[in-house]
């Protein structure tokens, strides 16, 4: 077990090596283009063209510049924005991580709690009007856009209703440090998390019903029913181990991709400066240390999910560990 | 102990009602084996799990009478049945491969059933899943309760599913074709300890099985099943060398002699059993009976004590 762990680390860190490479393949090596001018941004000065290239040293061979980068990247953590001039990049990412986290973590607790119980409840009142209902606001809560979804919370929250007394303890739009103000960290984030994540409800309590229903025509069940189990028993203990391992599956890919910058959306609208915001906005200004900054980041964060997901398959599921 | 009355189980479905189980009846005596015969689809497994309280289709319509030392199992309450299920009845499935949930270790699973049916401490458990290991001869059995499902060979899965099975030591084991999985020689395992278990446990066992070979190893009593119907039962010495019903006689003919001239060609039953959706009038097994004669448009009784046969020939001059 512990051997397979390693491996799998190992793995992992063999992605995310390839990953920088591809990463700076595509954006320094690019054939036809001259990276120094995308990096200094539109209308550079011609000292600021000479400045990005001693900087990141394009007179000399490849590997150098890939050591220089992943030195500037890692190391030093002294890559900086031409765009917004002297900008520290790798702080200002540093930075947004907190807001991501605390906004996907909140919505992940949300998701997984709901999506569990959702799939469990539908999956044992199959059939009857309640199994019917609860998909039927799982497909409705799949299909609402989170933009949209945002936007209306906040039409009510914070104008319409903001004044009577369902929500007049929601603080105005941004984010509170979660050292500095626990309470206003919060309050802020209730709203974009339950935003977040209803999504993510209705679309894990549809595949965990799914699959419970598949798990309980399997020969194992018959034999904990012979057993004499209580048909709770049977659902908590052997259907749903059994199928945990997709939900834990898309759990890994969707958080990854969300602490990634795919919450953007939500970030946008309920104005929080996190990773997907801080990409957007040097989308729009073409700031390309930043946008080459959150890829890596990005990326990696998906990696390490998903090696996340790895181990956690292999506590899940005996049969994973030998192989 | 189990006496079985009339029990008829039928499904509600699209092309109405069908009868899978027509009237069957029988008796099982303390620490018995009894043999239950028959081709996939007579009835023999589904009439089995009735027993159980294993019929969960919402469609099936179960009627008649089952008891278990004097008590009614038909419309017992479910948390009834389940205290039942696993202490005083308890079942092995065909297949051990995916007869146990891959992902707890096999005395995790033994000593689950024990404690639902006892007040025992976890560890009391897991002792008692060592010993019912050893009691089937699996090798180690310290060590192999900690094993998984996936790491067991079939015979020893099957083994593992046994000592389940006798966890809580019931009065009563159904087996459902529990060698028909399972390599010959494993299989020959399989049967001696089923033998064995029944003389240190003195559970009777009602063992399912399409199988005259291993019914003359194991049985006491034998009853061949048809199409939903009990068509001959009695000892098995009388069913194995008296024969009396026509499909009994062609299932031992289709099992190839030992000594002798080998014949040709095996034999085997003309046709295929009759869909539940149309079953014939009259004997369900007359389509495909050599020795049909006019009587046998209608049903035939199951008669004649003991050793009975539902079918007209016994009768005829």
């Amino acid at each position: 077990m512990l051997l397979a762990l390693i491996r799998r680390f190992g793995q992992m860190i063999f992605v995310m090596f390839g990953i920088s490479v591809l990463v700076f393949l595509i954006f320094f090596v690019t054939p036809g283009a001259d990276p120094a001018a995308r990096i200094a941004g539109r209308n550079a000065s011609p000292e600021t063209l000479e400045a990005v290239r001693k900087s990141f040293g394009f007179d000399q061979p490849v590997w150098v510049q890939y050591y220089t980068l992943m030195k500037k990247l890692f190391v030093t953590q002294d890559l900086t924005s031409f765009v917004n001039r002297g900008w520290k990049v790798v702080p200002a990412v540093i930075d947004t991580i907190p807001v991501t986290l605390s906004l996907v973590i909140g919505a992940a607790v949300l998701w997984v709690i709901f999506g569990l119980l959702v799939g469990l409840i539908a999956a044992a009142t199959r059939g009857s009007w309640i199994d019917k209902s609860l998909m039927a606001l799982g497909l409705i809560g799949c299909a609402m856009p989170v933009y949209w979804l945002g936007e209306v919370m906040n039409l009510i929250t914070q104008s319409r209703y903001h004044d009577s007394w369902m929500f007049s303890w929601v603080p105005p739009l941004g984010y509170k440090p979660l050292t500095e103000d626990p309470k206003g960290w919060f309050l802020t984030l209730v709203i974009p998390w339950i935003t977040l994540s209803i999504l993510y409800i209705g679309l894990y309590g549809r595949v965990l019903r799914a699959n419970l229903i598949e798990a309980m025509q399997e020969d194992y069940i018959r034999t904990a029913r012979a057993k004499g189990l209580s048909e709770t028993r049977i659902m908590l203990r052997h259907a749903l181990r059994t199928s945990l391992i997709s939900f834990v599956t898309l759990f890994g890919l969707d958080f990854g991709a969300l602490v990634g910058g795919a919450a953007l959306l939500t970030e946008v609208v309920f104005g929080l400066q996190g990773v997907g915001k801080l990409t957007y906005d040097a989308l729009q200004n073409l700031d390309l240390p930043v946008i080459m900054t959150t890829v890596i980041y990005a990326s990696f964060f998906v990696v390490l999910a998903n090696a996340l997901v790895d181990v956690v398959y292999i506590l899940l599921d005996p049969r994973v560990r030998s192989a | 102990m189990l006496e079985v009355r009339d029990l008829r189980i039928s499904f509600r479905t699209e092309h109405g009602r069908v009868r899978a189980i027509d009237g069957v009846s029988f008796d099982v005596a303390e620490s018995e084996i009894l043999g239950v015969v028959g081709e996939s689809g007579s009835g023999k497994t589904i009439s089995l799990l009735a027993v159980m309280g294993l019929i969960n289709d919402p469609n099936a319509v179960i009627e008649g009478s089952i008891k278990l030392r004097g008590r009614e199992l038909i419309g017992l309450k479910a948390s009834e049945m389940r205290k039942l299920r696993g202490r005083e009845i308890a079942m092995i499935f065909q297949d051990p491969m995916t007869a146990m949930t891959p992902v707890y270790t096999i005395g995790w699973q033994i000593a689950e059933q024990i404690m639902v049916h006892e007040r025992i401490g976890k560890k009391a458990a897991l002792a008692r899943a060592i010993d019912l290991l050893a009691e089937v001869n699996i090798p180690n059995p310290r060590e192999a309760i900690e094993r998984y499902p996936h790491q067991l060979s079939g015979g020893m899965r099957q083994r593992a599913v046994i000592a389940m099975a006798l966890s809580c030591n019931p009065a009563l084991l159904i087996a459902d074709e529990p060698t028909t999985a399972l390599d010959v020689t494993v299989q020959a395992q399989i049967l001696d300890l089923i033998r064995k278990l029944r003389r240190v446990h003195k559970s009777a066992i009602v063992f399912i099985t399409h199988d005259m070979g291993v019914i003359a190893e194991t049985a006491d009593r034998v009853m061949v099943m048809y199409s939903g119907r009990v068509v001959e039962r009695g000892t098995k010495a009388e069913i194995l060398l008296e024969p009396r019903h026509p499909y009994t006689k062609a299932l031992l003919d289709s099992i190839p002699p030992l000594e002798g001239e080998k014949p040709r060609r095996l034999k085997s039953i003309p046709g295929s059993p009759p869909s539940l959706l149309d079953l014939p009038k009259g004997c369900s097994f007359g389509p495909r009976c050599p020795s049909r004669f006019d009587k046998c448009a209608e049903k035939p009784p199951l008669e004649g004590g003991a050793h009975a046969a539902a079918c007209f020939l016994k009768a005829a001059p």
